[in-house]
C-alpha cells in the first residue's frame, strides 16, 4: 500500500506562489478561494529575525478527523496513496469537516460541496506530479511514496530536518517542512 | 515576537472560522429543550405520575414535535448543499456524532407521536378519530404507559447528551473539546425544559415540583460548567484559551452576563424565594431560564469556532 507525502523544503522556498497559482489553474478553484496558501511564519525582531516561508494545504491526514465525522459519508481515504477525497455528489454542505480540521484546509465551493487539496490525484493516478510540485521553480516541493524506502522523500526525511504542522492536534499530518 | 500571516483568505474560514451562523445553535437549543422535555415527561409517564396531575406532560409531545420541527428546520436551512440532505440517511457512520444525531432524530419523533397518543390534543381528536381508539388502548394498559414513558427517558436522554457529543468530538476546536460538554448540554436542556413547563402547567403542585426540579438543574448547570472550565484550564494551551475565550475574552461579557448571571443565578435565586413562598412566581424567571439556554448555545457555537491550535502554537 502507498502513503503518498509531500515534502517541502522551507529553506529553499521562497514564497513566490507558483503553486498557488497552478494549483487554482489545474484545478479551477472558485475565484477567492484557495485550495493552497503561502505561509509566512516569523520568530524575533529585526535585525535578529528568524523567517520559516512554506507553501501549505490539506496535509493529508494519517488520523483525518473530517473522515470521521463526515455523516454522509462524503469525507473519505482514497485507496491509492492515503489521499484524503471528497465525494462532491455525496456531501450535504453541513461544515462538519471544515470544523474539524485544525488546519482550516476545507471550504465551501459556492456549488454546497465542501471542497479542498486532491494532491491532484487524478494527476498522480496518470504518472503526473501534482500541478503545485511540477511548476515549483525553486525545486523546493517533492512529492512522493513513503511506504517506498528509496523514494525521494522517504529519503529527504531520513537525510534532513523536518516539522509537521500542529502534530499536536493528532491528526498525523504527511505533508513535511524540511528545516 | 511570533508571528503567522498566510495568503489564504477563504470565504466562512479566514481570518478566523465562523462557518455556523444562527442555524446550529438555534438547533442545538430546540434540540436540548426536547431532550430535557422528553427526559421529564417520560420521567413523569414512567413513574406514574400523569395520574396525579392534570399532568403538563400530555402538551410537551406536540410542542416537542413543534419546537424540535423548528430546530430541525433551522439546521437544515444551514446545509450549503440542501438538496443532499436525505445523503445522511443513505449511511451510518459510527465515528460521526452528526449520523448519530441523524438516526436519534429518526427515533425521537415516533417516540414523541407514541407519547402524544396518551392523550390526544383536542384538534387532532375531531379530525383523526381513529387516533382516539389507539390513545384508550394505550390508556388502559399501564404497562404500555410505562413503556412509552422509559423510551422518552432513554431517547430525550440520547439527543441531549449528542447535541453535546456533536460538538465535544470536534478535537480541532478545543474549547468544545470536552466531553462534559454533553452533560453541560443535557442539564441545560432539562433546567429549559423545567422552566417551559413550569411556566405553562396548569396545576400549583405541579408548577411548584418543576420551579424546584428547576432550581436543582441550575445548581447542577453550575457544578458542571465548573468541571468544563477545570478540565480546560488544566489541558494544553489551546485548551486554557479556549477556556479563556469565555472567562476573560471577547465572548466573557455575554456569558457572564446572559449565561451565568440572568441565564443561572438570579433566576436560582428568585425561583428559591417563590419555591419558599416569599415571592410570587412569575415567568419572567422561566423565560431568563430558556434564554440563557439559547444564549448558551451561542456562545459556546461562537467562541468554539474561534478558538483553535495554532494560536497556542504560535505562544499566545
Amino acid at each position: 500500500m502507498a502513503r503518498f507525502a509531500m515534502v517541502i523544503d522551507t529553506k529553499k522556498c521562497v514564497g513566490c506562489m507558483d503553486c498557488v497559482v497552478a494549483c487554482k489553474t489545474e484545478n479551477q478553484t472558485p475565484e477567492g478561494l484557495n485550495r493552497d496558501w503561502i505561509a509566512y511564519e516569523s520568530i524575533g525582531k529585526l535585525p535578529d529575525i528568524q523567517m520559516e516561508i512554506r507553501s501549505e494545504r490539506c496535509n493529508h491526514c494519517d488520523n483525518p478527523p473530517c473522515v470521521d465525522c463526515c455523516p454522509c459519508g462524503a469525507s473519505h481515504v482514497h485507496e491509492l496513496g492515503g489521499v484524503v477525497l471528497v465525494y462532491q455528489n455525496k456531501c450535504s454542505g453541513c461544515k462538519a469537516c471544515i470544523a474539524a480540521c485544525p488546519y482550516n484546509a476545507r471550504f465551501i465551493n459556492p456549488e454546497g460541496y465542501a471542497d479542498k487539496c486532491t494532491f491532484c490525484i487524478h494527476r498522480v493516478e496518470t504518472g503526473l506530479l501534482p500541478a503545485c510540485v511540477s511548476v515549483c521553480p525553486a525545486h523546493c516541493m517533492y512529492f512522493g511514496d513513503l511506504e517506498n524506502p528509496e523514494s525521494e522523500v522517504s529519503r529527504l526525511l531520513l537525510s534532513r530536518k523536518y516539522h509537521s504542522l500542529l502534530p499536536e492536534a493528532g491528526t498525523k499530518p504527511q505533508i513535511f517542512y524540511l528545516v | 515576537m511570533h508571528e503567522l500571516d498566510i495568503t489564504r483568505n477563504n470565504h466562512l474560514v479566514d481570518p478566523s472560522l465562523h462557518i455556523w451562523g444562527w442555524q446550529v445553535p438555534v438547533y442545538l437549543f430546540f434540540g436540548g429543550l426536547v431532550a430535557g422535555m422528553m427526559i421529564i415527561s417520560g420521567y413523569f409517564l414512567w413513574k406514574g405520575k400523569h395520574k396525579e396531575y392534570n399532568c403538563a406532560c400530555f402538551n410537551m409531545p406536540l410542542i416537542g414535535i413543534i419546537a424540535l420541527s423548528i430546530g430541525m428546520f433551522a439546521l437544515f436551512l444551514d446545509l450549503e448543499y440542501k438538496v443532499h440532505v436525505w445523503r445522511m440517511y443513505a449511511t451510518f457512520r459510527i465515528t460521526s456524532p452528526m449520523s448519530w444525531g441523524s438516526w436519534i432524530l429518526i427515533l425521537v419523533y415516533p417516540a414523541l407521536f407514541a407519547n402524544m397518543l396518551i392523550k390526544v390534543p383536542g384538534f387532532l381528536k375531531t379530525k383523526i378519530p381513529f387516533l382516539e381508539k389507539i390513545s384508550e388502548k394505550i390508556r388502559n394498559n399501564d404497562a404500555h404507559i410505562k413503556r412509552i414513558g422509559i423510551i422518552n427517558l432513554i431517547l430525550g436522554f440520547m439527543l441531549g447528551v449528542y447535541t453535546g457529543i456533536l460538538l465535544s468530538a470536534f478535537g480541532a476546536r478545543p474549547l468544545w473539546n470536552s466531553s462534559v460538554l454533553s452533560l453541560l448540554f443535557v442539564t441545560s436542556g432539562l433546567s429549559s425544559a423545567a422552566a417551559f413547563v413550569h411556566m405553562i402547567a396548569k396545576d400549583k403542585d405541579e408548577s411548584r415540583l418543576l420551579a424546584k426540579a428547576d432550581n436543582s438543574f441550575l445548581t447542577i448547570e453550575i457544578v458542571i460548567l465548573l468541571f468544563f472550565f477545570i478540565g480546560l484550564l488544566t489541558s494544553s494551551q489551546a485548551h486554557i484559551n479556549g477556556a479563556k475565550l469565555l472567562l476573560i475574552g471577547p465572548f466573557a461579557p455575554v456569558f457572564w452576563v446572559f449565561v451565568i448571571g440572568t441565564g443561572i443565578i438570579i433566576p436560582l435565586i428568585m425561583q428559591s424565594l417563590a419555591v419558599r413562598g416569599k415571592i410570587n412566581h412569575s415567568p419572567v424567571m422561566p423565560i431568563l431560564v430558556i434564554m440563557g439556554g439559547l444564549i448558551l448555545r451561542f456562545v459556546i457555537v461562537y467562541a468554539g469556532q474561534y478558538s483553535n491550535w495554532t494560536a497556542a502554537a504560535l505562544g499566545k
